[in-house]
């Protein structure tokens, strides 16, 4: 990839082979279960969510809760009171999506150490359809006191973001893809929670990604210095805290916002970057994500495609956007 | 904490919470009446003579755990932990206040002693179950407490804990079913029938106890049989009256969720005394006889 304005402090690493974020978790967590406090409960997912891994090198170390994602999170709130710090791995469409109510009460209220992890997130788990592609996801999360929003976009950050979530005191929603994306960040690539990464300089507008989507924001951003539009890319791959100061510099900067994720506008990303800036900088806004709609069957990216979030998408929903706010000021 | 041991003491001091319930609900002006009243003298039996706790010292790790699901009877809760000193019992008059350590339904965060929050129903058995399996892993003798009601038999959390206690053959949890066949609609066996229960649990895997639960004798005897459970999970079914103790409560759904006016916490609370009087043999200053044999209008 030939970028404009990379930053070269981050040390970016673009590898061809693919790897799904689900497998940086998995990875991470063998590491992990060094510590013997270190637990991982699964509902029955044990393969796709990744923590077959784990299992079979920490047994003792892993509870097989079954089809029952209530009782996964209250168990973990359960172990979390005595000391013990438990993943609990599912589909984010069943966890939180099933057990909302519990993970509010016996884990945010209770600010217990759980960390809840949403697999097989967006429009990307592809033909499975609409009833197992999370959206909702980081909006019902987001809005839950204590609680912090992960979303690495990368293998690599993954393992990172795992390794930080592990060490943060406190509850933590971490969401993955299912598919295999590019890699771009590297082992040397800094992650702290709440920092959000500005992947490349720019000062026309700035395009704020969260999730393996960040790396089609890149390509997007690429494609748009054709068109003399040089476009500052961030990485707010904590959603929650957002990182208001790199968000409120690079608005100030750009004066053009465009958020990407694979998840519904309202309440996500989108949402939360608007509560944001509508009260302390307000800045003309585009927010790519599904709004307010299912998904549907189809193969990852076919549907990936039809919802807009292929760089070439993102590449001409910016451009329009540019365009359009460029004409209003002359 | 010194432990009560006799039963007619121990009657005694279920009787003093029983009457703490009644004032801190009058106070509060809005709670649960029936449920506290009904599972009182098991409280009392576990924290004054079972529980291995210390209430100067709330986060003592080797202590019992004691989990409380149907978190609305928390005014028992809080009565009991008062009178055993985990906090001043004139506290008790902030329930349900602005600012108070005393939520209306239990916040873990907020007071020192309680071991999880709840309030939405169905999910402390899990919990209790999370703590009974960490307490096995880490190879600790130490007993899981969890009471529960027959309503949140409802939900479906709890029989994904039931699985769960079962699968795990959790020896170390011990639940206490707060059996009054009422819930907020009527009785239990209209609303969403239950029965038989003692079955259900057994076809779980799980050992099943049922015992009256305001049989003061057989609660001690039946908790202190619990530390040497085998195997499977225990399940003690107490079958309770709500509203125990005021007669114009007991067996009354009604007075599931509302708190004593002043006019009735007067009437409760003389029949409480009267019991009470009765049970110490205070001599009665009309006839001078033992108040459980006079016969006078101060002794009825």
């Amino acid at each position: 990839m030939k970028l404009k304005g990379i930053n070269t402090s981050l040390n970016l690493r673009f590898v061809e082979e693919k790897i799904p974020t689900r497998n940086g978790y998995g990875d991470e967590l063998v590491t992990l279960g060094k510590n013997r406090n270190v637990m991982v409960l699964c509902a029955d997912l044990t393969d796709s969510t990744r923590v077959a891994k784990f299992r079979d090198k920490h047994p003792l170390q892993f509870v097989e809760i079954g089809v029952a994602e209530q009782n996964l999170v209250t168990v973990a709130s359960g172990l979390a009171a005595m000391g013990k710090i438990p993943f609990v791995s599912s589909y984010a469409m069943f966890c939180p999506g099933r057990c909302w109510e519990q993970i509010r009460t016996t884990i945010c209220y209770n600010n217990s150490n759980v960390k809840v992890i949403g697999a097989h997130a967006g429009v990307s788990v592809g033909p499975d359809g609409a009833t197992h592609q999370a959206l909702e996801d980081i909006a019902i999360m987001r809005t839950l006191p204590n609680m912090i929003v992960v979303v690495p976009a990368d293998y690599e950050q993954t393992k990172k973001a795992t390794h930080a979530v592990a060490k943060y005191k406190g509850p933590a929603y971490m969401r993955f893809a299912r598919e295999k994306t590019p890699q771009f960040t590297s082992k040397r690539t800094p992650f702290t929670i709440g920092k959000a990464q500005v992947l490349k300089q720019g000062h026309d507008v700035v395009i704020i990604g969260a999730g393996p989507v960040v790396y089609e924001c890149l390509v997007a951003a690429e494609m748009l210095q054709k068109d003399g539009i040089n476009a500052m890319v961030i990485n707010s791959h904590t959603i929650k805290p957002l990182d208001t100061k790199t968000i409120l510099a690079a608005a100030k900067k750009c004066s053009c916002v465009v958020t990407v994720e694979e998840a519904q506008i309202i309440g996500g990303l989108g949402g939360a970057v608007a509560e944001f800036l509508s009260e302390a900088y307000p800045t003309k806004m585009k927010r790519i994500g599904v709004n307010d709609h299912f998904g549907e069957s189809g193969s990852p990216d076919q549907l990936l495609k039809k919802f807009g979030f292929d760089s070439k998408s993102i590449y001409t929903k910016v451009l329009h956007f540019c365009k359009k706010e460029k004409s209003k000021k002359k | 904490m010194k432990t009560i041991t006799k039963v007619k003491d121990l009657q005694l001091m279920a009787n003093t919470i029983r009457q703490d319930i009644i004032t801190s609900l009058t106070e509060a002006k809005s709670g649960h009446s029936a449920g506290p009243l009904g599972m009182t003298d098991i409280f009392t039996a576990l924290y004054f003579n079972i529980l291995k706790h210390n209430p100067k010292k709330p986060q003592w790790k080797d202590r019992d755990r004691v989990v409380l699901s149907n978190g609305h009877i928390c005014p028992v809760l809080y009565a009991t932990m008062a009178n055993a000193g985990y906090f001043p019992k004139k506290e008790l008059m902030t329930l349900r206040k602005l600012g108070t350590r005393l939520q209306g339904h239990p916040h873990r965060e907020a007071l020192p002693g309680l071991e999880t929050t709840s309030g939405p129903l169905g999910s402390g058995l899990s919990q209790a179950a999370g703590m009974a399996y960490a307490l096995k892993i880490d190879r600790k003798n130490n007993h899981v407490w969890c009471f529960c009601s027959d309503g949140e038999h409802n939900e479906g959390n709890t029989w994904e804990a039931m699985l769960f206690a079962a699968k795990h053959k959790l020896n170390n949890l011990i639940v206490i079913l707060d059996r009054n066949y009422i819930q907020i609609d009527g009785n239990t066996e209209d609303i969403m029938p239950l029965d038989p229960l003692d079955k259900k649990y057994k076809a779980f895997n799980w050992n099943v106890v049922t015992i009256n639960g305001h049989n003061m004798k057989r609660i001690v005897s039946t908790l202190r049989n619990a530390r040497k459970n085998k195997n499977k999970p225990l399940m003690i079914i107490a079958n309770t009256t709500p509203g125990k103790g005021v007669s114009f409560m007991e067996n009354d759904y009604t007075w599931h969720g509302k708190p004593p006016t002043k006019e009735q916490e007067e009437m409760a609370l003389a029949e409480l005394r009267k019991r009470e009087h009765s049970l110490e043999g205070v001599r009665c200053s009309q006839c001078s006889k033992l108040h459980r044999r006079c016969t006078c209008i101060e002794g009825q």
